[in-house]
């Protein structure tokens, strides 16, 4: 316990500032939102540290300083992590905390039994879901209005790519992600791919989800952008498909963009900076297709 | 003279339905590419059908090559292995080679190692299998029982597991928990020209000195003193069936997993047709085993193509019930 109350007595500086901002009025949140709020899961850790009150979110989950996971690993050096079992979540006495749906799913049970409020949140699959999560992220914190303005941010400069023009033929792209993994409808990376104009192959395959795409159809389908995931920096035989022979060959041909790990395990206002290098891809594209012509 | 004949036709037969299964696993897959287009790609290559020379050169014949070699590797060492220990149970994976070779590549790929050196896959798989053969014949002994050889094996088998799925578990990288099932079950999905050429050599090498112990261990059928009296060194043959099984079996796990049952089924199948001699159980037993290995792999591809099910599986639902009944029959015989 000694342990706990010098932690708390560290962050006690945030705790007094908070006070005095709600006193002010200035903080935005209203009186009953939650003071002491414990994240256990990746995405609810980021959304929640975009959004709440300084000292109202008192810890996240150790996987939020992962860099390779979370897009937020350097903010998330300022919070305490815990390991996101209920033992360790318990004992920070939180007035309210935020899982995932997949996830931690006996943590939550055991937290709902001990008469913790839990609030749970589904992995977002598209734009419209961040949007969505990201205002209910607000009302739980009672923090409506910044979550208002990260998700009109984002929802603006999504229509601004969409109503982008289309010119020519479509940019064909396929994501490859270890051990031959591709991304159809209902996932993350597919709604980054329409969004940046790109027409995924696996989705023209009647391809769901997650699916395994084999090499040598991807080959024959023959893809205008290889779109790859990032590496982690320790080697695995899943990832080493991505250095086979023939992908380095039809690499030669096509075009090629890596997308960061952490820009589409979550859904997050930062996932569209991804979108943006895949916009980049497919403008080389259509540009190397013009002079291709004259 | 009849019995030569029979040996000679079986050997044919063994090598057409293996000629026949690698041609069926360069001319089936997920991608379903015309026969005549998939050969004229192999074959010639081709202008205008890149794709398709890519799939045919780099995706599906390494595929088969492995599927060939692996599965002659585990047949060929089995049957040595059976004949020199005289135990019906002694098969590769069984007896923990396979799985300590999947422990020496495990440490090789994710300490990085083999990314600096691509030989140290090989060799640290190498490595591996050679001290789980050294554990068992040391534990065999001259008069190892079947059970002997069985305890050793189990003790051998669940320590490498354990360490490798620790090693794994260990990694930072979060694929590579997931790969437990890869190195404990083997596949040959994704596999390239790389992987033939690092295993290759070892696996050839492997399969000569395999095969160099065919003479010593018929005398050996005769027992260890008449064996003696005949000339043959018995040190000799043990450094053969040791190191033979160690590269042949090393390098094949090092590309492929550990891929159980096909050293231990294949052999028993083949003995009857071959008469006692353990000499000519060799060769067949290699080609049986490239036939179950590229059936089996096969039989991956058309189950279920879109699931990467693992090679492992199926071995072992052909050879686990089989390995009932050997015990079953071999409890028969020492009552």
């Amino acid at each position: 316990m000694l342990w706990l109350r010098s932690k708390t007595a560290r962050f006690l500086p945030g705790r007094f500032l908070l006070v005095l901002l709600s006193l002010c009025g200035l903080a935005g949140t209203s009186w009953a939102a939650p003071a002491r709020v414990v994240s256990v899961n990746l995405c609810t850790d980021q959304m929640a540290m975009m959004i709440a009150a300084p000292g109202q979110l008192r810890a996240i989950s150790i996987l939020a300083r992962d860099k390779r996971s979370s897009a937020m690993a350097a903010a998330a050096e300022l919070y305490p992590v815990t390991s996101g079992q209920a033992e360790d979540v318990f004992r920070l006495d939180p007035d309210l905390v935020l899982a995932g749906t997949y996830t931690t799913a006996v943590t939550v049970q055991m937290l709902t039994r001990l008469g913790v409020r839990v609030e749970l949140f589904e992995p977002a699959t598209s734009f419209a879901a961040i949007a969505a999560n990201l205002r209910r992220m607000g009302q739980v914190l009672g923090r409506e209005a910044v979550a208002e303005q990260l998700a009109v941010e984002m929802e603006t400069a999504v229509a601004a790519l969409s109503s982008g023009p289309s010119a020519g033929p479509a940019v064909r792209a396929v994501f490859l992600d270890a051990n031959s993994y591709t991304a159809g409808p209902g996932n993350l990376v597919h709604a980054m791919l329409q969004t940046a104009g790109l027409e995924n192959i696996a989705a023209s395959r009647g391809l769901l989800g997650t699916a395994r795409l084999p090499l040598e159809v991807l080959l024959l389908a023959k893809p205008d952008i290889l779109i790859t995931a990032s590496r982690f920096d320790a080697p695995s035989v899943g990832e080493a498909v991505l250095d086979h022979p023939a992908l380095a060959e039809l690499r030669h041909r096509t075009g090629a963009a890596v997308i960061a790990g952490q820009s589409y395990t979550c859904g997050l206002p930062q996932t569209l900076a991804a979108v943006q290098a895949l916009v980049a891809a497919r403008e080389a594209v259509q540009a190397r297709r013009l002079s291709a012509r004259d | 003279m009849t019995e030569d004949r029979r040996f000679a036709l079986l050997l044919t037969g063994l090598s057409l339905v293996t000629l026949g299964l690698f041609a069926a696993s360069l001319l089936i897959g997920p991608a379903g590419l015309r026969i005549g287009e998939s050969l004229n790609a192999l074959l010639f290559g081709g202008a205008g059908h890149e794709a398709t020379v890519l799939v045919m050169r780099e995706i599906r014949l390494p595929r088969a090559i492995l599927g060939l070699m692996v599965g002659a590797s585990l047949g060929l060492s089995g049957a040595v292995l059976q004949g020199y220990l005289r135990n019906p149970l002694a098969e590769p994976g069984l007896i923990g080679i396979s799985g300590s070779a999947s422990l020496g590549a495990v440490l090789a790929i994710y300490t990085g190692m083999a990314a600096a050196l691509p030989l140290a896959l090989p060799l640290m798989a190498l490595a591996g299998a050679l001290l789980a053969v050294l554990v068992v014949f040391a534990i065999a002994g001259r008069r190892g029982g079947s059970l002997t050889v069985i305890l050793a094996g189990i003790a051998v088998s669940s320590l490498a597991g354990a360490l490798v799925s620790l090693a794994l578990n260990l990694s930072p990288n979060p694929f590579a928990a997931l790969e437990i099932v890869f190195w404990m079950l083997g596949s040959l999905a994704d596999r390239s020209m790389q992987h033939v050429g690092l295993a290759a050599p070892f696996m050839l090498v492997g399969w000569l000195l395999l095969a160099g112990a065919g003479r010593g261990l018929d005398a050996l059928t005769l027992g260890e003193d008449a064996a003696a009296a005949l000339g043959v060194r018995l040190g000799r043959v043990r450094l053969l069936a040791v190191v033979g099984t160690a590269l042949a079996v090393g390098a094949a796990t090092a590309v492929a997993g550990a891929i159980g049952f096909v050293g231990l089924v294949v052999p028993h199948l083949l003995r009857p047709l071959v008469g006692a001699q353990p000499s000519r159980l060799l060769p067949a037993s290699a080609l049986g085993g490239a036939a179950l290995l590229l059936a089996s792999d096969l039989a991956v591809r058309l189950i279920a193509p879109d699931r990467d099910l693992k090679l492992g599986v199926v071995t072992a639902l052909v050879g686990a019930p089989f390995f009932v009944w050997l015990v079953l029959k071999t409890r028969r015989e020492t009552l």
